[in-house]
């Protein structure tokens, strides 16, 4: 081994030392709790057998699925709208999109209930067009929009990255062999945005897997997986279930990182 | 040809109403933060009153988000740059394994990291009653942002030959280490350390489950004052917030634009 | 998706007043009136920011031509319709081959999308690859193929909708020179066996003057000449088509009493316009003589051992010019040489 690769070894050992003892110990320590409950290793599959985390597991899973699926629909829309329109005003509109870009999840959640609270806009203008006032932020549809809210900005951070890198010979030559303006969406743009689309996809699918912040402020009677683990954890002390939940659930946003990105490259996550 | 005008008109809508949703409440909540009464509107006057009250109520947690943030921008660094350059030299099966370890606390949520330090270390009294114990949380969670940045810098720009350039001209591999490659990096130490900052100030995952009464963070004061403050304190609270945080987003979104434009440079 | 005979010949094409301003201000074409015959090749040729790429994208409707202009395809006015109606085949610079579709797909696509029978388009699609000989490439994915085989791909799929003209976006600029020149005489015999019309843009002289039925050469957004080959070479219409294809010497001098007197000695040559005040000729129309053979001498300054010829640089006072010499014929440094001019080969500008 010469100086330099010696270097680099001292050099990685912080690292090492930090991940060993703050992340795979604890790893370590939450598996085996998982198992130290009174139902033993039955524990590990609570997700799957107790009917009622079951039923939050497919709520968390649909709500997810919706998010992501909304996010990138709106997302698709504005990049491509962006990126083929120029017009005074364009770099402020590009800014006010992403912004938000990390807001946390607490923040979120209030903008949420400014938005649709109590006291909220939507509500505010529902009622003075005489339909009652529409109060949603503390419900499923608050957190769906919470969500949105904070996938957003970088689903459009990474979509329009991609439109601009999109050929534009390649519409072109579409057009040119008769395709119209949905068979060019459907064919040359949607699979050229496929990666992009991908990998920004699995990491609002992540986000909204495993996101507490705008739950927690929202209301703690939704029931989403991060939300169970939280009220089985401190307000239960049920320390096995919610080790055995927090597994499956860092098992489910990692599972589906990872198949995303030897697909689409690399893309991290930042939940808030 | 000319755009179909009813797709234009569809396009510009929808990026409308998604700028509106981003943006209206957060200039709502600006704006109840310095209004004498929400309910009746800006009309019953502005005020810095509710500023002044946030100030007396959570001026500590603001002090704690900025220290927690700085010591995670330190121990990030003197972590992260070193182990960087160190993955980047050297690509094998090892190296791969370690990154896709070190970058595992990004893909799994908050809550559990959060959860699995408490059980691990939870009982050590004196750490679980300190900052260091959020501090270690914030580390883990920032620093594969920090690992990414400073390492597509050096793929980028071909570190190994630079670095061999200066060992022909006699450098040991320390001087190597700090002449050469800290230098080249500087615009990936410069954007992870932003995002670094950023998301330390933002957190609350974790954040929630490692505070104890006594150690309470800026996100951990704004979902307190959400729960049980009236609307104007939460708001002139959130107004703080974002007083921090924005020039930070800015400065990324800056710092983000620089490195497009030098990258089309470099490819033609 | 078969055509009538008649169509598959192509379109007669004409631009009438095609102008194009950009919405920044910009100016790209001049008005511009141009007549292409149905079968014909023609080649738009001039350096880049020229207007031939605008001019292109006007004929293939991807450009509107400012307000005034308009694009007939065989007496019909097609200046609103867009691309996907007008029924042209283009080929692009870089391709733009669908990275998600397989060799075959892409030849495909264009029978994909007017609605023809799976079964159908794949034979059709399988008929073109044969004639490109890519047969063998059918089931590949773009990225597997090199330079070539995409060039011939792309040429392919533009063809297998049978289009009423073909356009060409300088469709060899992105390959090596070697293959350039083997698919330069390939396209050239496949747009001569299909009898198509054929607009090709390129700023490469050479391509131009091999594979040009007529060759539109522009400049600053207008046309600078129009002609043949053999036209546009031998007769430029100015110092800028003559400097632009090939390479052209000029010869500096004065006229008096039907002769010109040049720094190298007087020729006789009856130009008509005294304002012409030099002599534009090419390599090849000038022979080297012995000094007392010929009223023109020169010194001999570099010479060039190119194989089967010698590029020569002669100088006589601040005159410089390039003509070529046989391969053995014995040329050094510093030699005196006389010059002959081909008399019909000598344009005044």
């Amino acid at each position: 081994m010469n100086s330099a690769d010696r270097l680099a070894w001292i050099l990685l050992l912080p690292l090492g030392a930090f991940v060993l003892a703050f992340f795979l110990l604890p790893l370590v320590r939450v598996v085996a709790v998982a198992g130290e409950g009174p139902n033993g290793m039955a524990e590990y599959l609570v997700i799957l057998t107790n009917p009622r985390h079951v039923a939050t597991l497919l709520a968390t899973l649909t709500l997810s699925a919706g998010v992501t699926l909304a996010t990138l629909a709106i997302g698709v829309v504005v990049a491509l709208f962006l990126a083929r329109n120029r017009f005074p005003g364009r770099a402020l509109l590009v800014s006010m999109l992403t912004l938000p870009l990390a807001f946390p999840g607490v923040v979120v959640g209030f903008m949420i209930i400014l938005l649709a609270g109590r006291q909220g806009l939507i509500g505010g203008i529902t009622q003075s067009l005489g339909l009652g006032k529409l109060v949603f932020a503390y419900s499923m549809a608050g957190l769906f929009a919470g969500y949105v809210y904070f996938s957003l900005p970088r689903v459009l951070v990474t979509l329009m990255a991609a439109v601009e890198k999109l050929d534009p010979a390649l519409s072109e030559a579409a057009r040119s062999l008769g395709a119209g303006r949905f068979a060019v969406l459907r064919d040359v743009i949607l699979p050229g945005l496929a990666p992009a689309l991908t990998a920004t996809g699995a990491i609002a699918f992540a986000t909204a897997m495993g996101a507490f912040g705008t739950a927690f402020t929202l209301a703690t009677r939704i029931d989403v997986l991060a939300m169970t683990i939280y009220t089985e954890f401190t307000l239960a002390a049920n320390f096995s279930t919610a080790c055995a939940l927090s597994l499956a659930l860092g098992l489910i946003t990692w599972g589906v990182l990872a198949a995303t990105r030897n697909f689409a490259g690399s893309g991290v996550a930042a939940a808030g | 040809m000319g755009t179909n005008p009813l797709v234009f008109a569809f396009q510009l809508l929808v990026t409308l109403i998604a700028a509106a949703f981003l943006v209206v409440p957060a200039v709502t909540s600006i704006l109840a933060g310095v209004t004498v009464n929400y309910f009746q509107g800006v009309r019953s006057g502005l005020t810095l009153d509710w500023v002044a009250q946030v100030w007396g109520l959570y001026a500590p947690t603001i002090f704690r988000s900025i220290a927690l943030a700085l010591g995670t921008l330190a121990v990030t660094l003197l972590i992260g740059v070193p182990a960087a350059w160190a993955l980047v030299r050297k690509p094998g099966r090892l190296t791969r394994l370690v990154e896709e370890i070190v970058t595992l606390p990004v893909a799994i949520p908050g809550l559990a990291l959060a959860l699995a330090l408490i059980l691990a270390y939870g009982g050590i009294r004196a750490f679980r009653a300190s900052d260091a114990f959020i501090l270690v949380g914030h580390v883990l969670y920032t620093l594969p942002f920090m690992l990414r940045a400073v390492m597509a810098v050096l793929a980028a720009v071909d570190v190994r030959t630079l670095e061999e350039g200066a060992a022909s001209l006699g450098a040991s591999p320390w001087q190597r280490f700090i002449q050469v490659v800290v230098p080249a990096a500087r615009p990936g130490i410069l954007a992870g350390s932003l995002m670094v900052v950023t998301l330390s100030i933002g957190e609350f995952n974790l954040t929630w489950m490692l505070h104890t009464p006594l150690t309470p963070t800026l996100p951990v004061g704004l979902a307190d004052s959400y729960a049980s403050m009236r609307l104007e304190i939460a708001s002139a609270y959130t107004l703080v917030f974002f007083l921090m945080i924005v020039p930070l987003l800015l400065a990324i979104q800056f710092a983000g634009r620089d490195r497009r434009a030098t990258d089309r440079k470099a490819r033609p | 998706m078969m055509t009538s005979s008649s169509t598959s010949r192509g379109a007669a094409i004409r631009l009438a007043r095609c102008a194009k301003t950009f919405a920044d201000g910009t100016r790209a074409l001049e008005p511009l009136d141009l007549s292409i015959e149905a079968g014909e090749t023609l080649v738009l040729l001039g350096p880049s920011g020229c207007g031939k790429t605008t001019t292109l994208r006007i004929i293939a409707g991807l450009e509107a031509p400012d307000a005034g202009g308009t694009v007939t395809f065989d007496g019909v006015d097609v200046t609103r319709l867009p691309i996907e109606k007008r029924h042209v085949g283009m080929v692009f610079q870089s391709y733009a081959l669908f990275p998600n579709m397989s060799v075959v797909e892409n030849v495909a696509y264009g029978l994909r999308v007017r609605g023809i029978a799976k079964a159908e388009r794949l034979r059709s699609a399988a008929e073109v690859l044969e004639m490109m000989r890519i047969a063998p490439l059918a089931a590949r994915r773009i990225d597997q193929l090199s330079g070539g085989q995409r060039q011939r791909v792309a040429l392919a799929r533009a063809l297998a909708v049978r289009p009423r003209a073909i356009l060409l976006d300088e469709p060899l600029t992105a390959l090596d020179a070697a293959l350039r020149e083997h698919l330069r005489t390939e396209i050239d015999a496949l747009l001569r066996s299909l009898a198509i019309t054929a607009i090709y843009v390129t700023h490469d002289q050479a391509e131009a003057l091999a594979l040009g039925d007529r060759i539109v050469v522009m400049r600053q957004g207008a046309i600078a000449q129009i002609g043949t080959p053999r036209e546009v070479y031998f007769q430029p219409a100015d110092a800028f088509v003559a400097g632009f294809v090939g390479t052209t010497n000029r010869l500096d001098g004065s006229r008096r009493d039907g002769r010109f007197e040049t720094a190298a000695g007087a020729i006789a040559h009856a130009g008509a316009d005294s304002a012409k005040t030099a002599l534009a000729f090419r390599p090849e129309s000038a022979r080297i003589c012995r000094p007392e053979e010929a009223p023109l001498r020169f010194t001999v300054t570099q010479v060039h051992f190119l194989g089967p010829r010698q590029r020569v640089v002669l100088t006589a006072g601040d005159t410089r010019i390039i003509v070529e010499a046989g391969p053995q014929e014995p040329l050094f440094v510093g030699d005196v040489v006389g010059l002959i001019l081909d008399p019909s080969c000598l344009v005044p500008i």
